[in-house]
């Protein structure tokens, strides 16, 4: 398959090429709105990257494969990155883990059928006076996980909607 | 103020003010007063390195883990020669056990603004980067929005405050690897590489980003810089522990009432952080153990607590360090062999796998500790682990082989007999 920027993608690219002295520092950024536009980075839209920037294919590849947010190979429309890492462990992270596994009916690291979910057992996402959570699609952090709360994840997702920013309050120091 | 009268600290970075990521409200509150007052008050303030001095002598331990005087390290930069230099914040925060530096992203960005700018002018720096790790994308938007915001008021550009003072602040993105929280490894993912740590020296105030003199600083670290300015030196060095002064940002998560970031003295009492501050522990169970500052700071049990307080010094004695100040609390049910199985997962999974005992030994922990947690280990795989952390500690490019290694060798010294239980019986026939 063939991917390609349209003119305003090109315009963004030259706002992110005037941050850094050279081009090569506009790698991480450009595969990033690759990512954002096309769902992922396969081989193909590496390539696009590296001619884009005018840079080596191996360059853009090795940056690719290096960074575990960019998606080398499709994914489900929605990636749930389940956090499993100490605090969350702690917590349950792996109970949750395991609820979603198997009401997805997939194991961490696969897709569903019908290409709507995907699952990642992911490393500490720094939310761990949060615990557990997890990630949906390098995108909103979904808090203080219970099965109900997955439950109900999993079918605004499927209505399309994205879940919202959680604001955290700030504890409220009790003065004993 | 001392470390016991930490009940009536008034917090400084993440203060209880209504809407102060907002810059008019921000401002309000004297925000980007210290920023006028370095650059203009030229009584007070003559140069850039009256800057740099009195933040030397605030002592403002790094509050990414290593702990040096963030002054000193400004202090390292070579005289400026006209030609690009840079300031590297570093927002990667990404050690387990670790959720502090978001909190000044959301609640109160221009203090970390501001500090990053005074900073900046100490160093006679032209360029500021804020690295913010890419999973933080909420926190990333606020950021830019917030410098932006600084930008429309003329804080940030050319010729701030009508001196001839002029630098530009951009927000880098990363993309997953917790490896680029190193500090070189930071510089190559800024520079669009993969995230390898670089062999030291030249050190990054000689030869930082794009070859010119750098200086990379944790998020609260810079933060801390504004009430420095404000309220002087000694205002900073006299709150808390003696050798490790200033608030400190703790994040407390794991098995306890109230987890959640507390802005506190340094130096307050293990035991008061987890029974005062959050709320004791969850479901009125006993504690077990303690994880001072990130996953790779040596694990305390709860019988080395007493009288322990969170700095420095206080943590060297019993063996530990401060780190992050992200502590990660345990309770009685905890299983010290499936922690520290996943602790090993974690740094095996993030070695970036330039340097040979790094890239086999974070996998042969994390192997062997599977072994043991399965219940198929020997008592002899324990003496091997602490054999493997011997070969790995020291002999790399970066620390994050000390990172993995000293989880491994002092969760199994001080939970010794945990361990022994999960390991097979030796059976030796004696004839």
């Amino acid at each position: 398959m063939t991917y390609e920027f349209d003119d305003n993608d090109l315009k963004k690219i030259e706002k992110i090429k005037a941050k850094y002295p050279e081009v090569m520092p506009a790698t991480l950024p450009v595969l990033w709105l690759a990512q954002n536009k096309f769902g992922h980075v396969e081989p193909d839209v590496q390539r696009l990257v590296a001619h884009t920037l005018d840079l080596p294919e191996a360059h853009v590849h090795g940056v690719a494969t290096f960074y575990t947010q960019y998606y080398k190979e499709k994914k489900g429309k929605h990636v749930l990155d389940v956090c499993t890492c100490l605090s969350c462990q702690l917590c349950g992270g792996y109970d949750m883990l395991n609820y979603i596994e198997d009401k997805l009916g997939i194991k961490a690291g696969e897709t569903t059928d019908d290409g709507m979910f995907s699952v990642e057992e992911v490393e500490c996402l720094g939310a761990c006076g949060y615990a557990p959570m997890l990630q949906v699609t390098n995108g909103k952090y979904v808090n203080h996980l219970t099965e109900e709360k997955v439950d109900k994840l999993i079918e605004t997702l499927k209505e399309g909607k994205d879940p919202e920013y959680e604001q955290i309050r700030m504890p409220l120091r009790k003065v004993n | 103020m001392s470390s016991a009268d930490w009940k009536n600290f008034e917090p400084v970075l993440i203060p209880n003010t209504k809407d102060l990521h907002k810059i008019d409200v921000y401002q309000k509150n004297g925000g980007y007063g210290a920023l006028k007052e370095v650059l203009t008050d030229k009584k007070k303030w003559e140069g850039p390195k009256d800057v740099v001095n009195e933040v030397k002598a605030a002592n403002i331990r790094g509050r990414g883990g290593a702990g040096f005087n963030a002054g000193l390290k400004w202090s390292f930069m070579p005289p400026a020669d006209g030609k690009p230099r840079y300031l590297a914040c570093n927002g990667d925060e990404s050690e387990p056990g670790t959720f502090k530096d978001r909190k000044i992203f959301e609640y109160n960005p221009h203090v970390f603004i501001e500090g990053a700018l005074i900073a900046a002018y100490a160093m006679e720096i032209t360029s500021i980067y804020v690295y913010i790790r890419g999973e933080y994308i909420d926190y990333i938007d606020m950021m830019q929005k917030a410098i932006d915001d600084a930008y429309e008021k003329g804080f940030i550009g050319k010729s701030i405050f009508g001196t001839d003072y002029s630098v530009e602040f951009y927000v880098h993105s990363g993309a997953g690897a917790y490896i680029c929280g190193e500090e070189t490894s930071m510089l190559e993912s800024l520079e669009g590489k993969r995230g390898y740590p670089r062999v030291k020296p030249p050190f990054p105030a000689q030869k930082g980003l794009w070859g010119r003199p750098t200086t990379i600083n944790n998020i609260e670290t810079l933060a801390h810089v504004v009430s420095v300015i404000n309220k002087g030196a000694s205002w900073f060095s006299g709150i808390g522990a003696e050798n490790h002064p200033g608030p400190v940002l703790y994040g407390i998560s794991g098995h306890v009432n109230r987890p959640g970031v507390y802005e506190l003295p340094s130096g307050v009492p293990v035991l008061d952080l987890i029974h005062d501050v959050a709320g004791g522990m969850r479901n009125g169970k006993e504690l077990k153990a303690v994880i001072p500052g990130g996953s790779s700071t040596p694990v305390l049990r709860a019988d080395q607590l007493d009288g322990v307080s969170m700095d420095s010094d206080s943590l060297r004695e019993v063996g530990t360090m401060m780190g992050t100040a992200g502590m990660v609390i345990m309770d009685e049910d905890t299983d010290m062999v499936d922690v520290l199985w996943r602790i090993a997962h974690f740094y095996h999974h993030e070695s970036c796998g330039q340097c040979t005992p790094c890239r086999d030994g974070t996998g042969w922990l994390e192997k062997i500790l599977l072994k043991i947690k399965n219940g198929e280990g020997e008592i002899k795989d324990l003496d091997l682990l602490l054999d493997i952390t011997t070969q790995m500690e020291g002999r790399t490019i970066c620390a994050l082989a000390d990172a993995a290694a000293w989880p491994v060798r002092h969760t199994i010294n001080r939970f010794r007999d945990e361990f022994e239980a999960r390991c097979k019986k030796s059976v030796h026939a004696v004839a």
